[in-house]
């Protein structure tokens, strides 16, 4: 099979651990991975800021990069979420018929990681080792967008060492939502506070998450009043082993 | 959007914009700052919501048809918008029929004229009113207050609001953001009649507001109301409340005025077997209704013997021209989506300004007045999506949301040759990220970010536009070294094919 990886714009720039650990965990359970260097965004942040026109190239890129995949990976619900339910949107109404049936094709391809390792690989124990308590916060578009459902919580299950604590209001946003966070700076903040006193009541040392933008959120809100918590993506707390620790 | 009439019939080409209680002063970021620093609100509202949102959860959970519920309730809306103008028609016929009046109103002044010239033509100078949207939404205590005509609320929660000479802050408890101990001191200070040594228990408060409200049904010729549905087929109306007061008021004057939006059309009386299922476990958490009344034109000798339906447009045909936004009519006021939206729950129901708070209300207010006089609210939410998830009628407001910021960034394009600093910095994102080699050398050039944060690791506070509005609350990480893609080219050298590139 023929795996390639979304990185997404924000792990590529920001957080290039996040994609690096994507693909040690696939390499690690045999795959093959292989990073079409031509991507770029999948537009989402353009859709969502009400900018949709400016969001067709990078659709017509997004298809076109990934056409000859059998499966597209991204440590991202959320950016998935735009694949699958966007995607076909703005072909729809700005692309042409071919564009409309490429990106139909390929977002039906296109998975978030928890989804590839369980329902495409069929793995939930993929070998890792991380002796530390974690909160998993499920963000929204994972949950309500592609229902990913309990299929994060079962691969952290299966993680060696991990102990898993339960996050009280799991479900409610973080309050981070792209310009959201910066168009309604002090709603947002407020959201942020009730979430990180979810974090801090589970007593754990770790807060994860399938979405590098709700992390940012979160682990920047923790890094600010010092906490004492921090936040680390699914991928990363897969990727780890025994040498890590060691 | 298209200025094709397809509500109302008979109205001229140019669909009205909504006036009345739609606008607020100041822009949803600038009100919320207000509400989100109220730290009794801000108690208030999150263990109202939070009660609310688990009885919800609670009886929706009970249902195993509760999916196929929404589908019917939402296919049942939107065969009626197709067939609008058609309905209204069939039932104004069939409220003639039976002996009721109907009047058209193209906006709220007209509406409010409508109504004040009915209730002098009564000789009474006083109303009871059931709790009603429509009326709020068109300010009609107001008018009425004008004309001479004194409006009494006799819903509990709303005669909170109005001897408070406060605003509802919900669609479904318009007091929501009011404790039993605030709602002791505003009997204790307006309720004329009151016993001084009233406690805010609140069976002690509902008791003081019935001795307080019997004596205005027993005394009232003229009832104003909303309604939830009118089914076209009969000409039936009909009022959904928990405490009896409507059924009051719709049953002891001698004259009733109904004031309905004109999109509150079910087709047949069968109809309100899905909505009176969906509607009780949505917006109250209960399995059934308490109070539902329904009356058909004037029955002899039974009941108000003078019956005025006001069917009001204000803006609903400019929404329902609008093939993107007009699922927002088909909205049943259950409020499901404001108990469960993050943003609601801190920023309250008045930081929107319009009658229509919370995720409805940031959907259907910029449509009613038109997106510039409502711009900010298509913004108020985090498309976190949980009000699409509980909607009774599947309204994706989520989609709505966006969508309506498009219109609004494309209003602004319009308006000025002079791109703003947001859309010239989206213009100029897309550009950079649909060339492999432009978006690779910003990735790099985003490298620079690390002289920032050098101290710490992560960014703290910086004083630039954009980024202030982040690192007020939040740090930031400091980038790092290397790319992941610069990785990628080190590690896995040319073994990655690149399909689409060049470009």
């Amino acid at each position: 099979m023929r795996i390639a990886l979304f990185v997404t714009c924000l792990a590529d720039g920001l957080y290039p651990d996040v994609g690096r650990a994507t693909v040690r965990v696939l390499e690690r359970l045999g795959h093959t991975v292989e990073f079409p260097e031509a991507q770029s965004c999948c537009g989402q942040m353009h859709v969502n800021t009400g900018y949709q026109k400016q969001a067709v190239p990078l659709v017509e890129r997004f298809a076109d990069v990934f056409a000859g995949y059998d499966a597209v990976v991204a440590p991202s619900g959320s950016c998935v979420g735009s694949v699958r339910h966007q995607h076909a949107m703005l072909a729809r109404r700005f692309g042409s018929r071919d564009l409309q049936q490429q990106v139909d094709v390929v977002a039906a391809k296109t998975y978030e990681l928890s989804e590839l390792l369980v329902d495409v690989l069929g793995v939930t124990d993929v070998g890792a080792y991380f002796p530390h308590t974690v909160t998993y916060h499920p963000t929204c578009h994972s949950l309500r967008l592609l229902r990913v459902g309990d299929k994060p919580t079962r691969l952290l299950r299966a993680v060696e060492g991990l102990e898993l604590v339960e996050l009280p209001d799991a479900d409610q946003c973080c309050g981070f939502g792209g310009t959201f966070a910066l168009k309604n700076a002090d709603t947002s903040t407020a959201m942020l506070a009730d979430k990180m006193r979810h974090v801090l009541d589970t007593g754990a040392e770790v807060c994860s998450a399938g979405d590098s933008s709700c992390l940012m959120h979160i682990g920047g809100g923790l890094s600010r009043i010092r906490a004492g918590a921090r936040t680390l993506h699914l991928a990363q707390i897969l990727a780890s082993t025994r040498e890590d620790a060691a | 959007m298209s200025a094709v009439m397809l509500g109302m019939p008979g109205a001229p080409p140019t669909s009205p914009r909504g006036t009345g209680h739609l606008r607020g002063d100041e822009s949803f970021p600038a009100a919320a700052r207000h509400s989100l620093a109220d730290t009794q609100l801000r108690s208030n509202l999150g263990h109202a919501t939070r009660t609310i949102r688990g009885k919800r959860a609670a009886v929706v959970a009970e249902l195993p048809d509760w999916e196929e519920l929404r589908e019917a309730g939402r296919q049942l809306k939107v065969h009626t918008m197709a067939h609008l103008p058609d309905y209204l028609v069939q039932l104004e016929e069939a409220v003639t029929a039976r002996g009721g009046v109907v009047h058209w109103a193209r906006d709220a002044a007209e509406a409010n004229r409508i109504v004040v010239d009915l209730v002098r033509a009564t000789g009474s100078d006083e109303v009871v009113k059931v709790k009603s949207m429509a009326t709020q939404e068109i300010a009609l205590n107001e008018a009425l207050e004008d004309a001479g005509i004194a409006a009494f609320e006799t819903d509990l929660a709303e005669l909170i609001v109005q001897l408070g000479n406060d605003r509802p802050s919900h669609i479904l408890v318009p007091a929501i953001h009011r404790n039993r101990a605030e709602i002791r001191e505003i009997f204790l200070r307006e309720m004329g009649d009151v016993d001084p040594g009233l406690s805010d228990d609140p069976a002690a408060l509902a008791n003081a507001a019935r001795l307080h409200l019997r004596r205005k049904f027993l005394s009232a010729r003229v009832a104003v109301s909303g309604a939830n549905f009118a089914v076209a087929e009969t000409g039936t109306l009909a009022v959904v409340e928990s405490e009896g007061n409507g059924r009051m008021c719709l049953t002891l004057p001698e004259t009733l005025i109904t004031v309905m939006g004109v999109e509150k059309l079910v087709p047949r009386y069968a109809d309100l077997e899905v909505f009176l299922q969906l509607l009780p476990r949505s917006s109250t958490g209960e399995r059934m209704n308490p109070y539902t009344s329904m009356w058909t034109g004037v029955t002899p000798g039974d009941g108000p013997q003078e019956f005025h339906l006001v069917l009001l447009d204000n803006g609903r045909s400019a929404v329902l021209s609008d093939a993107e936004g007009r699922d927002a009519l088909n909205c049943i006021r259950c409020s499901a989506c404001l108990n469960v939206c993050p943003v609601y729950e801190r920023a309250g129901g008045h930081a929107y300004g319009s009658v229509y708070p919370g995720p409805i209300g940031a959907i259907l207010s910029p449509q009613l007045t038109g997106v510039e006089d409502n711009a900010s609210l298509p913004y108020a939410s985090s498309l976190c999506g949980a009000c699409y998830d509980v909607c009774p009628v599947k309204i994706n407001i989520p989609d709505i949301l966006v969508h309506l910021r498009v219109e609004h960034t494309e209003a602004q394009a319009a308006a000025s040759r002079v791109p703003t600093a947001e859309a010239a910095a989206m213009q100029a994102a897309s550009l950079v990220m649909r060339s492999p080699r432009r978006w690779r050398l910003a990735l790099r050039g985003g490298r620079l970010g690390r002289l920032l944060g050098r101290r710490r690791g992560v960014i703290g506070e910086v004083p630039l536009p954009v980024l202030k509005q982040w690192t007020d609350a939040r740090d930031l990480s400091r980038p790092p070294t290397s790319t992941f893609r610069d990785w990628w080219a080190r590690e896995h050298g040319d073994s990655g094919p690149t399909d689409g590139g060049g470009r």
